[in-house]
């Protein structure tokens, strides 16, 4: 049912989408951890490897990109934006890069305040066991780096 | 400490990173990788004059075992709606909590009841956006202010309003059952009585189902959710707790030696009550 090995497919859905892995394993002092994923291969880290996994990362994005088209075609170009303008606002109430914000202006204008999904429940950002370093990350930021 | 690489916070939701390392191990070990808790279940609805009849078995089982005798298929979603899970007993759970969690919200933001209509919505679009890997076949079945309603929705996202059901891997069993002697109207014990036969011509008939019989019954004046409504004929009659009542063992003798207490120091510290 589920070829992993069928990268047509999956290589058309990359076309315009958000990268999937980072260039660096995840292992300790930057190595690959062969124990926890497995020998290092070019196709593991540039494709995805389960066919959910590109679905997923570009769900919001697409949602979004279908709702905006929809809207410009009844309403005309204000309106969508309009609306790109207030997220783009809402977007830069930030807390510094180390912490978790709680985005809760974004949430009220998508409406992801009145329901849960499984992205409230698995993988909550606000409880991740790990940090990064604080100096580091804010010099990323600033451009200092 | 090594330099540590500046860290992208991992997005919220369903994470991946282990699917290269189980494909990789399932190359490397001979034996099957062990498989996820199924409830190989019968379950069944069907409407009757005044609401809607649900039912189903108890057993949940884990390959070729037996893994609970007595586990709670029929789940609570809205005070007017209930939901029989077959299918993964993690997803279907899940799933319906998650439904469960979101008619609570929107009831509490609206002061209204929910439909049913909403229900198998918000269900179809969370299953199809999952293309199937959520492993849950769901009976919906509720009654609101327009009538009473039976949904089943697929794992795939499929929906189908039906006025009788039945699901699981006894559904050709108790379907059986059901399209023999399903009439519309009936009353409220008929109704009853050819769910259970329903549900139990699933269980004599399907390795996978078994143990005794829930029935839950929803109507516009309220839900009546019996468990069990039969039990099996073969009930386990071995204790969980074994505690014995004071005075089982014979007291031979008692010897009783008062402890001699004495205060050594007393401090006195001030509550701040302001």
């Amino acid at each position: 049912m589920l070829n992993l090995f069928d990268t047509r497919g999956l290589r058309s859905q990359l076309k315009d989408s958000i990268p999937v892995a980072g260039l660096c394993p995840t292992g300790s002092y930057g190595l690959q951890d062969s124990m926890r994923s497995g020998f290092t291969s070019v196709k593991n880290e540039l494709l995805p490897s389960h066919p959910l996994e590109l679905s997923e990362k570009n769900y919001q994005p697409n949602k979004d990109k279908m709702n905006f088209s929809t809207l410009r075609n009844i309403q005309g170009l204000h309106a969508p934006l309009k609306l790109q303008m207030e997220y783009r606002a809402a977007r830069q109430i930030q807390r510094l890069p180390f912490l978790q914000s709680s985005n809760l202006a974004l949430d009220t204008l998508r409406g992801s305040d009145e329901s849960i999904g499984f992205e409230d429940i698995l993988n909550d950002p606000a409880q991740s066991e790990m940090m990064g370093e604080p100096h580091m990350m804010v010099e990323y930021k600033l451009g200092l780096l | 400490m090594a330099l540590s690489n500046i860290l992208e916070t991992p997005a919220a939701g369903f994470n991946f990173d282990n699917v290269v390392r189980n494909a990789a191990l399932e190359g490397l070990l001979e034996e099957q990788p062990p498989k996820p808790l199924k409830t190989g279940t019968t379950i069944a609805g069907l409407i009757f004059k005044d609401g809607v009849v649900l039912g189903a078995d108890t057993r949940a089982t884990s390959s070729e075992v037996v893994a609970d005798k007595m586990c709670a298929k029929i789940h609570y979603i809205a005070p007017n709606i209930y939901c029989c899970g077959a299918g993964t007993a993690a997803d279907t759970e899940k799933t319906t909590e998650l439904l469960s969690s979101n008619l609570t919200i929107f009831s509490l933001n609206s002061g209204r009841n929910p439909r049913m209509v909403m229900a198998v919505n918000i269900l179809q679009d969370m299953l199809y956006r999952y293309h199937g890997n959520i492993g849950a076949n769901l009976i919906l079945g509720g009654v609101d202010c327009t009538g009473n309603h039976l949904y089943t929705v697929g794992p795939w996202g499929s929906v189908n309003k039906v006025p009788y059901l039945a699901m699981g891997s006894g559904d050709l069993a108790a379907l059986g059952i059901l399209e023999d002697r399903f009439k519309h109207d009936l009353e409220l014990e008929e109704a009853k009585e050819l769910v259970r036969a329903a549900i139990h011509a699933g269980i004599m008939c399907d390795l996978g189902s078994g143990n005794n019989i829930d029935i839950c019954v929803i109507t516009r004046k309220g839900v009546d959710y019996i468990r069990p409504y039969q039990e099996s004929a073969y009930k386990d009659t071995r204790k969980i707790k074994y505690k014995y009542r004071p005075g089982t063992t014979p007291v031979l003798t008692q010897k009783v030696v008062p402890l001699k207490l004495e205060v050594v120091q007393e401090t006195v510290q001030q509550m701040d009550t302001a």
